[in-house]
């Protein structure tokens, strides 16, 4: 067992006093950060990047991913307390989560969704430890073509499996639009700088995300007018206790959750998808199916299950392929590249301190952030109590020093507040913005194994055959690109009686 | 989900207006895109694609998506015609972005600390009305551990103005 002593020198790198330190630093900032309205897991792990520039990448990737692991718990935080989802995964927890709190079982629904997304969590990451490797081995053997065939796969996946394909397809673009500005890395040429220098490095990932989603956010909280008036967080040993006695009983949905979730993470589906998956087969299978959304703890524990198991294992094609499956995990690779790291298949065979440090730091987190979280809602639950008259002003400022921090130069946050802007009205127009910032970062790596294969082949599209393996993957990246039409021509084949009864199972009968 | 208010509930944009202008917005990027690159050199160079020829195709795709998305705006979505925003609700958001560009502005000539505190400070004047005492601790307080943080712990410098210099910074 190779992968084994591996992981073993992984957890020696990993259990370090620093990198502890930083593990107990990065969750209660994450969620701290999650608890935020206008701060969350991409544009906060964006803002602090530029403050790991100099320190070690393993401890800097210890930190930063600790801080997605808080966010991801935050979100249980404000949907049960506050009946406000702090992160679009958490929207299906409020379901379930609120009328529990309002029935004073406020202490049940949290330590079950932490526990829920303990459960999650750690599933993905055995799941990471024995698949990642794996699959990092099988990746070697990629060429270019296999590789932008993979990038068709994600991308295509993403709009094949979202509610606006054309929505999503624009919103990609723009992405791969904006990372082309700047200088051609293969020609030097000048590409969409319209004869304007300060364009010449392109614009920066981070800034655009901390614009999209710290800023834009803030602009939707504010039109919102939120009033934060939450139920208190009553949480001790006993409530915990007794809690974690009944969760047994629901180990079928434990598991089902933590297999979709994966599922989802793994393909660019999402946290947000696989917790209304995860919401959704809960009740479809359970025998109290008509009393979901009256306080029912399955609910609470399906959607944040498959949440964080989405959201844990968005980063196994993260660092197996260079390719991540969530928004966070693409700033999360952003920083790899910053840090000088290649992301890919090779991070494996050159960066073994590296990775297996973080696989083994994902494991301690876990556990640490489950401890964390279950000792300190009322302090977190605190947080939300200031006024918004002071926490919004103190955010917009971070967010301009994150993105002033990047380049150390004024005009990003000029583009900030443009992002910012551009993200509140593309949100209310429900464009996805978790597309732009993945086609953002991998835009250049993309285009890049491209090119390379169209020299290769000198310009035939027939490369994306030519051998089993890429023709496999491109083929069932064009099958996710019309998967929404093969499924409409599925609904109107099959007879309406049949597509009568599987829509009313979600409602009830007029 | 909407909350109709008393004031201020008519419509400054319906959704349907929005997302039209938006999709016609998108189409112009596209072009521009396309133009751009074409003069770049969008075709097949002896050494392979030129710089233009990806990001030619990209802005292709964004003018194709954004008439599908205005075709199914205009012809196949019925309704739309609920507010965007409402008048009340863009106040709202206008008080916090103007501020906010004013902000911006300001940190090229006060320096971050100086603007950030002056932003938070006026914020919580503002909106809820803190007494000045309350107001200085916080905008100050908040300023004060972000110096700490970045210039003398993680040595970051940031924007600095007069006030600043003054100090020596």
């Amino acid at each position: 067992m190779e992968d084994l002593s591996s992981l073993f020198h992984g957890f020696a790198v990993a259990l370090t006093w620093y990198n502890v330190g930083m593990m107990a630093i990065g969750v209660v900032l994450g969620v701290v950060i999650g608890v935020l309205p206008g701060l969350g897991g991409p544009n906060g792990v964006a803002i602090l990047l530029p403050l790991t520039f100099t320190m070690e990448p393993t401890s800097a990737i210890i930190m930063l991913s600790c801080i997605y692991w808080g966010t991801l718990f935050a979100g249980a935080i404000t949907s049960i307390l506050f009946n406000i989802p702090g992160e679009s995964h958490s929207v299906a927890t409020t379901f379930d989560g609120y009328p529990l709190a309002q029935q004073g079982r406020a202490g049940e629904a949290l330590t079950s969704a932490f526990t829920g997304s303990f459960f999650g969590a750690f599933f993905a990451v055995l799941l990471i430890t024995f698949l990642a490797p794996l699959v990092a081995k099988f990746a070697l053997r990629f060429g270019p073509p296999e590789f932008f065939a993979v990038y068709l796969l994600t991308f295509c996946s993403f709009i094949g499996t979202g509610d606006r394909p054309f929505k999503t397809v624009i919103s990609m673009m723009l992405g791969f639009g904006l990372a082309a500005i700047g200088m051609d890395t293969v020609s030097g040429e000048l590409r969409m700088t319209f004869g304007w220098s300060e364009l010449l490095r392109g614009v920066d990932f981070l800034v655009v995300v901390i614009g999209l989603f710290g800023v834009g956010e803030i602009l939707i909280t504010m039109e919102e007018g939120l009033a934060f008036k939450g139920k208190s967080a009553e949480i001790n040993a006993k409530v915990v206790w007794q809690t974690w006695k009944k969760l047994p009983k629901y180990w079928l949905t434990l598991i089902r959750s933590s297999v979709v979730g994966c599922w989802m993470g793994i393909t660019p589906g999402g946290a947000t998808a696989a917790s209304f998956m995860g919401y959704g087969i809960a009740k479809r299978f359970s025998p109290e199916a008509h009393k979901f959304g009256t306080g029912q703890l399955e609910g609470v524990i399906a959607p944040e299950t498959a949440a964080h198991a989405a959201g844990t294992s968005a980063l196994l094609p993260m660092l197996a392929l260079g390719i991540p499956g969530s928004a966070t995990a693409a700033v999360l690779l952003g920083g790899l590249m910053v840090w000088g790291l290649q992301p890919g298949p090779l991070l494996f065979v050159e960066q073994k301190d590296f990775v297996w440090g973080l696989i083994a730091s994902m494991y301690l987190s876990n556990i640490a952030g489950l401890i964390i979280v279950l000792t300190t809602v009322p302090l977190f639950a605190a947080i939300l109590r200031i006024p918004f008259s002071i926490i919004a002003p103190i955010i917009i400022a971070l967010c301009a020093v994150g993105a002033y921090t990047v380049h150390n130069a004024t005009l990003d946050i000029w583009f900030m507040v443009l992002f910012g802007a551009l993200g509140y009205v593309l949100k209310k127009l429900e464009y996805p913005l978790a597309p732009l910032v993945l086609a953002l970062v991998l835009g250049d790596r993309a285009e890049n194994a491209f090119r390379q294969t169209m020299l290769a082949s000198k310009g035939q599209l027939g490369i994306f055959w030519s051998n089993p393996l890429v023709g496999t993957i491109t083929t069932l990246a064009l099958l996710m690109l019309i998967w929404p039409l093969i499924a409409l021509i599925w609904r109107k084949l099959r007879p309406a009686s049949v597509r009568g009864s599987v829509i009313a199972a979600g409602q009830p009968r007029p | 989900m909407e909350h109709p208010e008393k004031d201020g509930a008519e419509a400054v944009v319906s959704q349907r207006v929005a997302d039209i202008v938006v999709a016609v917005g998108m189409f112009a990027i596209g072009v521009v895109m396309m133009v751009d690159n074409y003069h770049l050199g969008a075709g097949w160079a002896a050494d392979g694609p030129q710089s233009g020829y990806f990001p030619f195709r990209i802005g292709a795709i964004i003018c194709i998506a954004s008439v599908a998305v205005l075709t199914q705006t205009l012809f196949y979505t019925k309704g739309g015609t609920e507010a965007f925003v409402t008048r009340a609700r863009v106040k709202h958001v206008l008080l916090v972005f103007v501020p906010t560009v004013i902000y911006v502005f300001a940190i090229q000539w006060l320096g971050i600390y100086v603007a950030s505190a002056l932003l938070i400070a006026g914020f919580m004047r503002m909106m809820d009305k803190y007494s000045w005492l309350k107001t200085l601790v916080i905008s100050v307080g908040v300023n004060a551990v972000l110096f700490w943080l970045f210039e003398i712990q993680f040595l970051v410098p940031l924007p600095k103005g007069p006030l600043e210099a003054f100090f020596g910074y």
